[in-house]
């Protein structure tokens, strides 16, 4: 259900940063996602085609997500481990003293944008 | 001629609010102020504990309330009605969490001289979790009725959390809930949480709720 608010905020920020760089429209913006960061890659991609036809310049932008795999690090055995499969509790020692390395990021990585190299003032709808 | 180029961002979604959240939480701690920042299900009793707890601690606290809801007032209207205390209502318009700026929005309207500002955000564990609000303290409220597995099923909201509270308690002989495990699951979580059950209708271990929040604001 959330999926949608970051998305908005995603697009605005996206939005934003093509009006600052004069770009004529966006054509890709790439994320990383985390395995462990609540957002379900599918709603994700539904509410961004939904979201993107309010925006100014990511009308026909698709999202590319790049999914960051959890892991986690043991504080009492030195070991890292995937946490989506064993949680909080370290598979090697038992211990819970344990805190997340990655996995819970959700970032927006880059953009990818028509430009006009002839320097001509972009046409904007 | 047109080109395709590449801008890099790098900026994670979080990082404005998360920036707000920790100006917000500062500027509270020099005015002496304590937010806490109430998170729960939809149905876990949240604004009935609140009455509840509000009403003790409005013994020895002058004592503020935010309601934050999609959309109504009906909760800030029940709280200041059942408690006196002064109230505002947040209206999240379709969002389902507050962030930091709706927070501070809000205290703007709630106006100075307060001890304690309790926020009750919007009914959902997912969300909520994911925006700081800028709290000095978050609470999660778990009723008897959810059943224990729920820090197993949203882990984040009670990673982040200073206090557990299991509510309704008073229907424990009609539901399979077990404190005993349910203690167990949230400590697999934070293991530095405390946990304490009450009741709001019959006021068992209210004292104890209402005295982790007097050690907290000495």
């Amino acid at each position: 259900m959330h999926e949608l608010g970051i998305i908005v905020k995603v697009l605005d920020e996206v939005d934003e940063v093509a009006a600052e760089y004069k770009a004529q429209k966006i054509l890709k913006v790439t994320m990383e996602v985390g395995e462990v960061s609540t957002i379900v890659p599918d709603l994700f991609t539904d509410a961004f085609d939904w979201a993107k036809k309010k925006t100014r310049f990511a009308q026909d932008a698709e999202l590319e997500m790049i999914i960051i795999e959890g892991r986690t690090y043991c504080e009492n055995c030195g070991e890292t481990y995937r946490t989506t499969e064993h949680g909080k509790k370290c598979p090697y020692c038992g211990s819970h003293e344990t805190y997340l390395l990655t996995g819970d990021q959700v970032i927006i990585k880059d953009i990818a944008a028509v430009f006009d190299d002839e320097g001509q003032p972009s046409i904007n709808e | 001629m047109q080109e395709v180029r590449t801008i890099l961002l790098s900026k994670s979604v979080f990082e404005d609010n998360d920036r707000e959240a920790d100006v917000l939480r500062e500027r509270l701690r020099e005015k002496g102020v304590c937010l806490v920042n109430v998170m729960s299900s939809p149905g876990s009793g949240k604004t009935t504990l609140l009455v509840s707890l509000i009403r003790r601690l409005s013994e020895r606290y002058r004592v503020g309330v935010m309601e934050a809801d999609i959309d109504s007032d009906v909760d800030a209207v029940t709280v200041a009605r059942e408690t006196g205390c002064r109230s505002v209502q947040l209206h999240t318009d379709g969002m389902c969490h507050l962030d930091a700026g709706m927070t501070e929005q809000g205290l703007r309207e709630l106006g100075d001289g307060l001890d304690i500002i309790f926020l009750e955000n919007v009914g959902n564990l997912v969300c909520p979790a994911e925006y700081d609000t800028g709290a000095n303290f978050n609470v999660v409220i778990l009723s008897v009725p959810e059943g224990t597995d729920k820090p197993l099923k949203y882990p984040l909201v009670f990673e982040n959390s200073d206090l557990v509270i299991v509510s309704k308690i008073d229907a424990l002989p009609y539901f399979d809930f077990d404190i005993e495990e349910c203690k167990s699951y949230v400590g697999k979580r934070n293991g530095a949480v405390e946990v304490i059950p009450v009741s709001a209708k019959t006021g068992e271990n209210m004292e104890a709720l209402e005295n982790w929040f007097i050690n907290k604001l000495n």
